[in-house]
């Protein structure tokens, strides 16, 4: 069932001293190191905010009476993401919790399967499919990053009614400074969070597309073999996988 | 392991069930957890959902690493240099969560 590894012919990608040290090429033992410290820096992130979330009051907290049904957004307490994240596009005025999200978590998860099966192709040298499955991981990293921007966007631009606070003004939307949801730190580690995986989707990308360029160019085959399709995968899945992390402690918890 | 180079003339067929296999149980688990998300109460159940995301996250991330970055096919010393150092990130989420607890508590 395994799949067929090319990464271990010795032929092709041993080391300077001759041998191959953990039975993987070098650049890919290197990409796992770099994939390693950005887990420590997405862990940073995450555990950030799960820091200023616990040190923030919770709305029961304030208003004991209070239940998810009844929540009403304040900038005193931590809002419910449920309630943060609810607008889907060209179905304005509904409340769809989570739900593009979860579209957006779906094409993500699809992206990953077409990557990999790149990387299948990869490993059996077969050009047209390796063509094919990273055109549609591009499509999926596009797709993926144009949700996020209309996400921001309607972060960033709130809702028609705002927030009113006790001076009597208003707030529309958040930004760095004011926040319509809750506290400003919520938006804070909204935009750095998400802003900073979407950074990543955008390098990843810019990357699949530079290896799709090369192997419709036909330098992989004539290198003999994808293994650069596989550390680029290796990128890719983890971007995926920093997302599922994300999804999980940014929206549903 | 004797491995040799496929010459494009003798094409292998796709494996790819396994991979897809992976991309269905992804797929339901993410679909089950929008399920406990609204289908337990919020209030009432508040640790039984945070309990059922964190572990799905832990078997998606399992199916991930494991499946579509072929981790479990390297060999030992590979997965644990890989593995071992991503398990103290655990003790950095436990005490910096636990200290956000007592900030809140001191802020009152």
């Amino acid at each position: 069932m395994a799949v067929a590894k090319t990464s271990l012919n010795p032929d092709h990608l041993a080391w300077q001293g001759g041998t191959q040290p953990m039975k993987v090429g070098y650049g890919k033992l290197m990409m796992w190191i770099f994939l390693l410290s950005d887990t420590f820096t997405f862990s940073a992130l995450l555990i950030s905010y799960g820091l200023i979330r616990y040190s923030a009051p919770a709305f029961k907290d304030i208003i004991p009476d209070m239940t998810h049904k009844t929540f009403e957004f304040s900038q005193v307490y931590w809002p419910i993401p449920e309630r943060v994240f609810e607008a889907v596009p060209f179905l304005h005025g509904l409340s769809l919790p989570l739900v593009f999200v979860g579209l957006m978590t779906f094409i993500l998860i699809f992206s990953s399967v077409t990557m990999v099966l790149a990387v299948e192709a990869g490993h059996r040298r077969d050009k047209a499919d390796v063509e094919k499955w990273m055109l549609w991981t591009i499509l999926g990293g596009f797709t993926f990053l144009g949700s996020q921007a209309w996400e921001w966007g309607h972060f960033i631009t709130g809702t028609e009614g705002g927030l009113l606070l006790a001076d009597g003004t208003k707030v529309f939307g958040a930004n760095l400074v004011q926040n319509q949801y809750g506290p400003p730190a919520f938006a804070d580690l909204f935009f750095f969070i998400t802003g900073f995986h979407g950074t990543h989707v955008l390098s990843g990308v810019i990357l699949n597309i530079m290896v799709f360029y090369n192997a419709s160019n036909g330098v992989y085959e004539k290198r003999g073999h994808y293994e650069m399709i596989e550390k680029i995968g290796l990128y890719w899945h983890f971007v995926d996988l920093v997302w599922v992390f994300v999804f999980t402690f940014f929206y549903l918890v | 392991m004797e491995h040799t180079v496929n010459e494009p003339s003798e094409r292998q067929k796709p494996q790819t069930k396994i991979l897809w296999k992976v991309f269905w149980i992804l797929l339901i688990l993410t679909a089950f957890e929008f399920v406990v998300a609204f289908g337990l109460d919020a209030d009432d159940f508040k640790y039984t959902k945070i309990g059922i995301f964190i572990i799905m996250t832990i078997v998606k991330a399992y199916y991930i690493v494991g499946t579509f970055m072929h981790l479990k096919d390297e060999v030992k010393s590979m997965i644990w240099t890989v593995i071992l150092p991503a398990l103290f990130v655990v003790w950095l989420l436990v005490a910096l969560v636990a200290e956000g607890g007592y900030i809140g508590l001191v802020r009152k």
